[in-house]
């Protein structure tokens, strides 16, 4: 009986293979045959726009690396982005748990969840594009909804130029950043928490524990994985950050929103289309994304063991 | 029993707190987007005298007309952003479940190893390979062809990893060897067995698939120079340029304008939209 069933699970076996080809196709042509090619790029002269001839920099293959590295201005986009992401997901990730807490707590019963929880990720789904050309519009100067209103209430006498002030267009940037995601962090925590044992809770009551002791002794240690999961992609996610600084205010004043995909596009698709350098620029990205991936694909492995133990 | 019930209601301070806090958020997650919609039927004019109002004005069809014969043209627009959406939605949801399903019903030797892989490539942005991407689709004179936007949504790491997931749960393997006893081919067995079954994930994923393709500015922006065949938030940056420097009241109409179908959208399938985060798996 027994043979009888592996002989039909080998004979089954080759549609494995079949319905992967579509999916394998698609990645070999628009993924790894891009990414090769953008490699080569990285060590050609290819530049202008329209020109598709380049050569090979036989002589001195690292060139357009060395050239990157030494940009201030790339130097300056990876350093944006680390701080602006750092200004976002502090704040971020502080308010989703403090949000988690209280949706979960079983004593606190909050009404409306639902209501919070649709209104709170709603402005993820949004377009970020449109985000930031209405934030740029919200913070206009000399006039604004968000000038007016600080006149109004009297926090200010006169209106604030924002878009000409480095730390407020950072802050502003980090602040759509937050806005855009914290809802999201808060629904995927909480379902973290969902997934704890109810029993442990339930325990921690009958022993008098109050809602400090528990968020810090119950909930935070078994969120531990799914926390370090969303810090990495987070981070990957702010590594690749560009609709917004670009829709906002152009990576300006002064570069100070400038952010490393944003560098890419600059070199690459503007002015004198340096293909070549930002090809480059392309793969120290990618280099610095794939050893957080790395990270990210260490938990993942680590949690599938969990379940089977459990199992 | 009077123990409990003192328990349970808790500390009516905090819980006062918690809702004021709730409430502030609630107002800070609106009050941009309220902004947007009413200032799209002021006048420019108005605007200037006072940028926040409560009410709506009557200027809609007035700013409405600032567009016509300019470059921002939300009807063309919305249609390639929908073209592209849809496709790129189709592409994603038939074949991440094919693949899902070549990964669950089936024992092939290198099953473990394109999981593996799968799980390696999640992560990696579109952004970091675009120059290749690019150069590759100029060469091939792709550029400006929506098709270069949708058919390589084929290949959705993520999408499979969720409809994987999902299946395992929820397909039954049994039902496969049943429907092969009575004759089935395996492409029939997938089409009209193991798809039903796995609706609700494909529901799931479609909704993100979209909203995804819908809200993209990086590659588009990229590959589409051509104003016919411009997407939604490639047409939002035109709003910044100078025509519309002192067109307030129109800036904010075509704002309104490029997330008006994701409000739709949103408030429809909310319900769908909030479960399928709490699945996990799925990523903005």
């Amino acid at each position: 009986m027994n043979q009888i069933k592996s002989k039909d699970n080998f004979s089954y076996a080759k549609y494995g293979y079949i319905f992967s080809i579509p999916f394998i196709i698609a990645f070999l042509v628009f993924n790894l045959y891009p990414t090769l090619f953008t490699v080569l790029l990285g060590f050609t002269d290819s530049k202008g726009l329209g020109n598709i001839t380049f050569h090979i920099l036989k002589d001195d293959p690292w060139k357009n690396f060395r050239a990157v590295l030494k940009a201030p201005t790339f130097i300056l986009s990876i350093k944006n982005t680390f701080v602006l992401w750092t200004m976002n997901f502090i704040p971020q990730i502080t308010l989703a748990l403090l949000l988690t807490a209280w949706f979960t707590s079983r004593r606190n019963e909050i009404r409306g969840k639902g209501f919070f929880k649709v209104v709170f990720y709603m402005p993820n789904i949004i377009t970020s594009a449109s985000v930031a050309v209405l934030f740029s519009t919200l913070f206009g100067y000399p006039k604004g909804p968000v000038n007016d209103l600080l006149i109004s209430l009297g926090i200010r006498d006169s209106a604030y130029y924002f878009m000409n002030s480095g730390t407020a267009t950072r802050w502003i940037v980090a602040f759509i950043q937050f806005w855009m995601w914290y809802g999201y962090t808060m629904l995927v925590l909480i379902s973290g928490v969902l997934g704890i044992s109810p029993d442990i809770y339930e325990a921690a009551e009958i022993d008098g524990a109050n809602d400090r002791q528990i968020f810090f002794r119950i909930t935070l240690p078994n969120l531990r994985t799914i926390l370090t999961y969303t810090l990495v992609t987070s981070l990957i996610g702010g590594l690749s950050m560009y609709d917004i600084p670009k829709m906002l205010n152009n990576g300006n004043p002064s570069n100070a929103t400038l952010t490393a995909t944003m560098f890419i596009y600059n070199q690459s698709f503007q002015n004198s289309y340096m293909y070549a350098r930002g090809a480059a620029a392309s793969m120290i990205l990618f280099l610095i994304i794939a050893f957080f991936s790395a990270i990210v694909f260490y938990l993942l492995r680590e949690r599938k063991g969990e379940r089977r133990k459990r199992k | 029993m009077m123990n409990k019930f003192e328990r349970r209601d808790g500390n009516p301070i905090k819980k006062a707190f918690i809702y004021f806090v709730c409430i502030i958020l609630a107002l800070l997650s609106i009050w941009p987007f309220y902004v947007m919609a009413i200032n799209s039927t002021r006048s420019t004019f108005e605007v200037q005298q006072q940028a926040v109002a409560l009410m709506p004005s009557t200027h809609l069809m007035d700013n409405f007309k600032v567009f016509q014969g300019k470059s921002f043209n939300p009807g063309r627009g919305f249609l390639n952003s929908l073209i592209v959406a849809v496709g790129a939605t189709a592409c994603t949801v038939y074949f991440s479940t094919l693949t899902a399903y070549a990964l669950v019903a089936y024992q092939w030797k290198l099953r473990n190893a394109m999981f593996t892989f799968i799980l390696c490539v999640m992560m990696i942005p579109g952004q970091v390979t675009a120059i290749g991407f690019y150069q590759f689709m100029y060469r091939i004179h792709m550029t400006n062809n929506l098709l270069a936007l949708i058919l390589p949504a084929v290949y959705a790491p993520s999408a499979v990893f969720f409809m994987r997931q999902f299946m395992i749960a929820s397909l039954p393997l049994e039902l496969l060897d049943s429907a092969r006893i009575d004759g089935a081919g395996e492409f029939f067995t997938f089409n009209r067995i193991a798809m039903p079954i796995m609706k609700p994930a494909m529901a799931t994923q479609g909704i993100f698939s979209f909203v995804g393709t819908w809200n993209n500015l990086f590659m588009p922006s990229i590959l589409l120079t051509r104003d016919e065949v411009k997407t939604m938030p490639v047409m939002v940056s035109m709003l910044k340029g100078d025509i519309y420097k002192r067109e307030y009241g129109a800036i904010y109409l075509g704002l309104t304008l490029t997330v008006l179908p994701l409000f739709v959208v949103y408030f429809a399938l909310s319900k769908y939209i909030i479960a399928g985060i709490a699945l996990g798996g799925v990523k903005g």
